[in-house]
């Protein structure tokens, strides 16, 4: 179990082997296939009649108030943006460190950072009560001379993610090309000159070969940065306020560790979706669970440090204003909230994971769902306990979302399982040529 | 701009006005009259009961009261506030698209067409005095009835907040002009501070040595709101000193 196999996974994963697997599993639906599209796609049409009706109603049909001017929208935000950075980072680290034993991981995980930036790129748009000015955020030239505010955290925000999805997408695509080839190769018709022109011409010349493990080790090192990049600007969101417990030197950091501790759980349980529904048992070992799960607990224990810290000090110091903050997020309803994601986050990892006797891929996929759930709700504790007790007293106030915050939430759960499930016919879920057989001269 | 600047110059160097208010809180006595003149004044919409019990009410101007002692050994004391005119607003560099910034008066303005509705603005106001149109503007009757001419009404979806009533400085500025005479102190007077019966705001040029609202920043009495933030408002607070 410990041994990290370093050569091709199973004796039968041959190339050939690999390919037809792959291509077999790409053709046509099975029942409980097209019924999960179905219920997906209707959920996601109801989260866009929800976000109609916001629009063409006013934003007060939310259930943002005075003082909580931002609400589950921002919580979500930040959330599907912390679940991207899964894929890429992840994937990337393991490229770079010559992880041989990410082949059949690196895929789905990049997949999930393309499809979590475009859900968690739509909640700004979502978030503002007028979407049909987007585009005022852009630095694009116009008759009038008005540029966006360079000095905005948002503004930042933007930048970030639109970088990020362009080098994510990039970075999803280059590993890839090789495939979509020999997807042309082996379709016909329509299908086929899609697969080809998307191959960009890709013969698998050694040239392109070198070509192309130079872009995605560039790439590679590139998205690390981005990362790391996007999610503190997304923490400067808060910690560029007067807010209290807002305004604070840890929360980049934190942000960055929360975003990767809980793409890695979203990682793992998109992983034993797919190991259980597309049978992918040959592929998806034991092996990818635990190594996952080391580092799931290893960032686990890292949160707890953050968390322990951010909360300390805030307690000592005993500022009025901010004390009055991490009273009411430890005590009452917030309280609880702030327990469940302590025990989500720390205690369920810690135990499961950490005692290696019950480590195994359910137990695995148990402390990964707990983690995305203590997760979202340490973003809607920093999120809504500041907001409802401002500086002044007489403005305090309280938030509970409306059916239509509610309604967004769900579609875009559904939207990325939608998203997954189209991919995975679209495109083979694990990288095909990864499994060379040593046929590619490295 | 700069044409603008000759203009001023030929004019002979006329000054800008630095706005700020004095809020004598040993004389107000909470009665709330500066916070209906502000509403109908300025076109706050009304906003109904429910909406109002979710607290969705906008009070351009609110007067908030802290009590000291324990009962029936009670004190209260009344502080009215709106828009600090903070000379380092927080709300102003997190805009992302330029919607509210400081003018040369020192007045934050907050340009409605141009605002998006982030609401990070309000969000990050500590006195929390910046209010979100919810829905389109409504009026109970017979409040529509009474709109002012002189103030926009504000569409779904934009931020706004108290402005120092800056059209009544505009028109201030327009009927000195047309007699041919400079703005003098207490030519302008904002909608709260005309209906105190207390007398217990004074608006003015800060800038302007012989104002009463400088000589009252003078006092010795003078202090700001959250003064520790380091938002330098242009509202002062008078107060008995302990």
């Amino acid at each position: 179990m410990d041994a990290i196999p370093t050569t091709a996974l199973t004796p039968d994963s041959s190339h050939a082997s690999v390919r037809a697997d792959m291509l077999g599993r790409m053709r046509g639906g099975s029942g409980p296939y097209l019924a999960g599209v179905a219920v997906c796609g209707v959920i996601v049409a109801w989260a866009l009649f929800a976000w109609g009706y916001q629009i063409v109603n006013g934003f007060g049909s939310t259930g943002v108030r005075r003082p909580v001017y931002w609400g589950f929208y921002i919580v979500n935000f930040v959330f599907w943006i912390g679940i991207s950075h899964a894929g890429t980072l992840i994937s990337a680290i393991l490229r770079l460190t010559g992880a041989e034993w990410r082949k059949p991981v690196t895929r789905a995980a990049e997949a999930i950072t393309v499809f979590c930036l475009m859900i968690g790129g739509l909640f700004p748009l979502i978030h503002i009560s007028r979407p049909w000015f987007f585009y005022w955020m852009l630095p694009y030239p116009n008759e009038r001379l008005l540029w966006p505010n360079f000095r905005s955290p948002l503004f930042w925000d933007l930048t970030a993610i639109l970088t990020y999805l362009s080098g994510s997408v990039i970075y999803l695509y280059l590993p890839l090309i090789p495939d979509l080839a020999e997807l042309a190769n082996h379709s016909t018709g329509a299908k086929r000159r899609i697969y080809r022109a998307l191959s960009l011409g890709w013969t698998g010349s050694d040239r392109q070969w070198q070509a192309l493990e130079r872009a995605m080790k560039l790439m590679a090192v590139v998205i690390l940065a981005i990362a790391v990049s996007v999610h503190s600007v997304v923490a400067y969101d808060f910690s560029m306020s007067v807010m209290p417990t807002w305004h604070n030197t840890i929360f980049a950091p934190y942000f960055v560790v929360g975003a990767i501790f809980s793409g890695i759980a979203a990682l793992v349980l998109v992983m034993a979706a797919l190991r259980k529904m597309m049978g992918l048992e040959r592929y998806l070992r034991e092996v990818h669970f635990v190594n996952l799960s080391k580092l799931l607990l290893l960032m686990s224990l890292i949160w707890g440090y953050f968390t322990f810290s951010e909360h300390l000090t805030t307690w000592y110091g005993n500022l009025p204003s901010e004390i009055r903050v991490f009273q009411i997020r430890e005590h009452g309803l917030y309280g609880m909230l702030f327990w469940t994601m302590v025990a989500c986050n720390f205690v369920i990892p810690f135990v499961l994971l950490g005692i290696s006797k019950l480590r195994s891929i359910p137990t695995i996929a148990v402390s990964s769902a707990a983690v995305l759930l203590g997760m979202w709700l340490e973003r809607f504790l920093i999120v809504i306990p500041t907001l409802s007790t401002p500086p002044l007293a007489a403005a305090w106030g309280s938030y509970a979302p409306s059916w239509i915050e509610l309604s967004i939430t769900a579609g875009t759960f559904a939207a990325m399982v939608l998203l997954y499930l189209l991919f995975v016919k679209a495109f083979p879920i694990i990288a095909i040529w990864e499994y060379d057989d040593g046929v590619r001269a490295r | 701009m700069a044409e603008q600047a000759t203009q001023q110059a030929e004019q002979g160097a006329e000054r800008t006005p630095q706005w700020a208010m004095a809020i004598d809180l040993d004389r107000c006595t909470g009665c709330e009259a500066c916070v209906v003149a502000c509403a109908s004044e300025n076109n706050v919409p009304t906003a109904g009961e429910d909406q109002a019990a979710m607290g969705r009410t906008k009070h351009w101007i609110r007067i908030d009261r802290y009590y000291e002692g324990e009962f029936p050994d009670i004190k209260v004391k009344y502080r009215p506030v709106m828009c600090q005119q903070c000379d380092e607003a927080p709300c102003e560099p997190v805009c992302p698209v330029n919607a509210t910034y400081q003018n040369a008066e020192g007045l934050n303005v907050q340009i409605y067409n141009r605002c998006i509705g982030t609401r990070y603005c309000a969000n990050n106001c500590p006195y929390t005095v910046r209010f979100f149109n919810w829905f389109a503007p409504e009026w109970a009757e017979p409040l529509n009835l009474q709109l002012n001419p002189d103030v926009s009404i504000r569409p779904s979806g934009v931020v706004e907040k108290c402005t120092f009533c800056a059209h009544k400085i505009k028109r201030a500025k327009l009927d000195a002009d047309a007699d041919g005479r400079d703005l003098a102190d207490g030519d302008v007077q904002p909608a709260c501070v005309q209906s105190c019966p207390a007398e217990a705001m004074v608006f003015g040029d800060m800038s302007d040595a012989d104002s009463k609202v400088a000589r009252q920043l003078g006092s010795g009495r003078a202090g700001q709101l959250l003064e520790s933030l380091g938002t330098k408002p242009r509202v002062f607070y008078l107060e008995k000193a302990d």
